[in-house]
């Protein structure tokens, strides 16, 4: 049925750049877009009778994301990590204590902020950004995380740590502050 | 003896990926009850795993 094939056509663009933010690598999230689209077409029959294709077509994208992180995941190590420095004195004080951010979740009423947010998530390097986003928006456990990237539940720990001070930092410094 | 700022740091990140032990819980909460600048970082963290939830969605 054509209608459906334009349909999901349609949405190439969201998936890709749903893709791009996690994959941090234009072809790779090409490719994975390009195969959910061709298993979408392939499995019409599965849609049928499901409310949103968006929702749909997202779900097979995660399982294509994640299956691209696994095959990536021996690359590459990770960047070295000044950032602790920056933050902190050699007595483990904060350099700049942080101050409460004025009302956050009125940031959440705002595409301006999430925009914000992916530029964040670009600045990460890739296997932190990879370690974070499997945790935090894909919604996986620790130990599965370690899994997938190949490395030990210590050095997990220490890349969504990493992850979440630079984009804290980032925030801080982009949107709520300063 | 009290953890510096940025071991509690830590130990809230890792709070969020896995269950802290008694001590580890301990000492937190007692830095928690005497810093404002770890305890702003703490409901930092936790507004961040919510904003991320929510991206793109």
């Amino acid at each position: 049925m054509s209608d459906f094939r334009t349909r999901v056509e349609g949405e190439r663009p969201y998936l890709l750049r749903y893709a791009s933010l996690q994959l941090r690598d234009r072809h790779t999230a090409e490719d994975v877009v390009q195969e959910t689209l061709l298993a979408a077409l392939a499995g019409e029959a599965a849609f049928a009778g499901r409310s949103n294709l968006r929702t749909w077509l997202t779900g097979i994208l995660k399982h294509k994301i994640v299956d691209a992180i696994r095959r990536a995941s021996r690359e590459a190590p990770s960047a070295g990590g000044d950032l602790m420095e920056e933050l902190f004195d050699e007595s483990g004080h904060w350099r700049d204590m942080p101050s409460a951010w004025a009302d956050p979740d009125a940031a959440l009423e705002q595409k301006e902020f999430f925009a914000k947010l992916e530029e964040c998530l670009a600045r990460l390097p890739a296997r932190t950004a990879q370690a974070f986003m499997l945790r935090e928006h894909l919604g996986f456990e620790t130990d599965e995380i370690c899994k997938e990237l190949g490395v030990t539940a210590t050095h997990c720990w220490v890349l969504l740590y990493r992850a979440r001070m630079a984009l804290r930092l980032c925030l801080e410094q982009n949107w709520f502050g300063r | 003896m009290m953890p510096t700022c940025k071991e509690v740091s830590r130990l809230v990140s890792q709070g969020l990926d896995r269950r802290l032990g008694f001590i580890e819980r301990l000492r937190l909460r007692v830095h928690l009850a005497i810093c404002d600048g770890c305890t702003n970082f703490k409901k930092q963290m936790e507004f961040l795993r919510k904003a991320v939830k929510q991206l793109g969605g």
